[in-house]
């Protein structure tokens, strides 16, 4: 079972200060398929990330990664199972002192000790597959939102990690460049035998190439499954989800005290 | 009844920030002992401090010198002046060099270099963690505290010494300028009062250890408050603020306590 699941997520829990954001997330992740992972705004999407890379401990429940449970792990073990592990943050996340080259070789100097000539072509390779080739020598001062991005997915990807995790991978990209990522994502996940977490916003666009799907929502699986079952869910959360609604059992407001009490018109006084 | 309330709050306030700042301070000398720890990764490549003493160091000359060469000059006039009065004016010389390789050129050189080069070190860091890049590092495996903060302070330890022995020389010409070459007190004098009067071991030897030890509290200051500071825009120019202000009464501080240890029954 284990070894062809390279993540298995057991009744994970965890809050920040008083606020529970995850309650109880059970989850399975083969090896070699691209999983995705939908939620409304909050819902504490990138919060499971961190988790999983041991960034953050759970308050109960355990994430597996090939039969280790990450926050057991010391912290050279952490740090050596994070080398299999590659992250696209949200907001790309460049080295702002260094140039794009620099930040895509940034790990291979800093854990290989691989010439700098087959650096330079590794490098020049990944930056070619997200099509910012000829970029190389910009800082990322000078890249627009997209291209930051598309670097980070370079850089991500620099030590054919066995796991990447893309956090919105999709927002702030035009159509082209969309589609090329989403299929770079695949091929990765196809060729190298990846697997791929892709959390974000863009139902149609990935469930062309995703295998799996898991939505959340209040902290725990509000529904999963394969794009084709998703699709066909007649289930009220993922039609509203999927054809985006207003209404429906996702509410689009932050909780907190009433409306009606934030405006100071209630019968409680203070 | 209402007044005494007032006194008891007032009461917890200071407590409750007296507590703070202790806590803070426990915090940071952690920080510190993990620096000096992680800093194994620093000096095996060495050309990562050598990358940020040109940040921190090369980038301060220009005020260093600058400075040095105004504060000397305004030491020569006023000690001409004075010294005159007298009849002394050929100690001129004495008087330039030794209040600056004594206290000028280490506390005012440190006091320049915290507001320059230490509130970059912070804001650079702060900028870091508020963008995710120390969360990316880690997550490739890569400790940001020895890659990232110790180079920085490494450099900020090697840098202050350095600009401070500038900072003196500048002003010793500078004085030269003023009171040789304007106001025309002999060249020769000017030297050989300075050359007999100053002493390696207890002037230029105790100012040099001085700014080492500015050194050291300005850069662990400006890279604790750029790790610590909140990942927001005020959180980063909060840090940056605290930086200056904590390093310059750390320095006054500082320089009063060595200053009673190192000329203690020497004169
Ligand atoms: N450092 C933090 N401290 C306290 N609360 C936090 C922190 N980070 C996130 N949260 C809270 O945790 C919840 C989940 O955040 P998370 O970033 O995981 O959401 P998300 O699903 O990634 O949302 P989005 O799609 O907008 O990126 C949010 O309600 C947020 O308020
Ligand atoms: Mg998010």
């Amino acid at each position: 079972m284990s070894s062809e699941n390279l993540i298995e997520i057991n009744d994970l829990n965890f809050s920040y200060s008083t606020r529970a954001i995850l309650k109880g997330i059970h989850m399975t992740m083969p090896r070699g398929k691209v999983i995705s992972i939908m939620g409304g705004s909050g819902s504490g999407k990138t919060t499971l990330l961190r988790l999983i890379s041991g960034e953050i401990r759970p308050s109960a429940g355990y994430v597996k990664f090939s039969g280790d449970v990450v926050h057991e792990l010391s912290r050279d073990k952490l740090f050596k199972l994070r080398r299999k592990m590659g992250m696209l943050f949200q907001f790309g996340a460049l080295f702002t002192d260094l140039s794009v080259f620099d930040n895509v070789a940034f790990q291979m100097r800093e854990h290989t000790d691989l010439p700098e000539s087959m650096i330079r072509d590794l490098v020049l390779m990944k930056l070619d597959a997200v099509g910012l080739r000829g970029a190389h020598h910009l800082m990322p001062n000078e890249l627009s939102g997209g291209m930051a991005r598309r670097v980070a997915l370079a850089r991500s990807i620099a030590l054919d990690p066995s796991l990447i995790m893309y956090d919105e991978p999709f927002t702030g990209l035009d159509p082209i460049s969309l589609s090329v990522i989403g299929n770079l994502i695949r091929r990765l996940t196809d060729t190298l035998g990846m697997t791929s977490i892709v959390v974000t916003h863009d139902v149609q666009k990935s469930l062309k190439i995703v295998d799996y799907v898991y939505f959340i929502a209040d902290g725990v699986i509000a529904a999963e499954g394969t794009p084709k079952e998703v699709m066909e869910s007649t289930a009220p959360f993922v039609h509203q989800f999927i054809h985006g609604e207003e209404d429906g059992p996702v509410p689009f407001h932050y909780s907190g005290q009433s409306y009606r009490q934030d405006l100071d018109l209630g019968d409680a006084r203070v | 009844m209402h007044v005494s309330k007032h006194i008891v709050s007032v009461i917890q306030n200071i407590g409750h920030r007296v507590i703070e700042s202790v806590w803070r301070l426990g915090v940071g000398s952690r920080f510190f002992l993990l620096v000096l720890l992680k800093s194994g990764t620093s000096l095996r490549r060495f050309n990562l401090v050598i990358r940020e003493l040109y940040f921190t160091g090369v980038l301060s000359l220009i005020i260093i010198v600058v400075s040095g060469l105004f504060v000397g000059m305004v030491l020569g006039l006023q000690g001409y002046e004075t010294l005159q009065k007298y009849g002394s004016e050929s100690a001129v010389g004495t008087l330039v060099a030794l209040s600056l390789v004594r206290e000028l050129g280490p506390v005012v050189a440190a006091l320049l270099f915290a507001s320059r080069a230490g509130s970059a070190i912070t804001a650079e860091i702060g900028l870091m963690k508020a963008t995710e890049q120390l969360a990316a590092m880690g997550l490739m495996a890569v400790d940001p505290v020895a890659r990232v903060v110790a180079p920085r302070f490494w450099a900020g330890v090697i840098s202050m010494p350095l600009l401070a022995a500038i900072f003196s020389v500048m002003g010793v010409l500078g004085g030269y300028l003023v009171t040789v070459v304007f106001i025309g007190v002999d060249q020769g004098t000017y030297w050989s009062q300075m050359q007999s009067a100053v002493d390696f071991r207890f002037d230029i030897l105790n100012g040099f250890i001085k700014s080492c030890f500015f050194g050291v509290a300005i850069a662990a200051i400006a890279v604790f408050e750029g790790y610590d500071a909140p990942p927001t825009a005020e959180g980063v120019s909060g840090a940056t603020t605290r930086t200056v202000v904590t390093s310059s009464l750390a320095i006054l501080g500082l320089d009063f306590i060595l200053t009673a240890f190192m000329f203690r029954g020497v004169s």
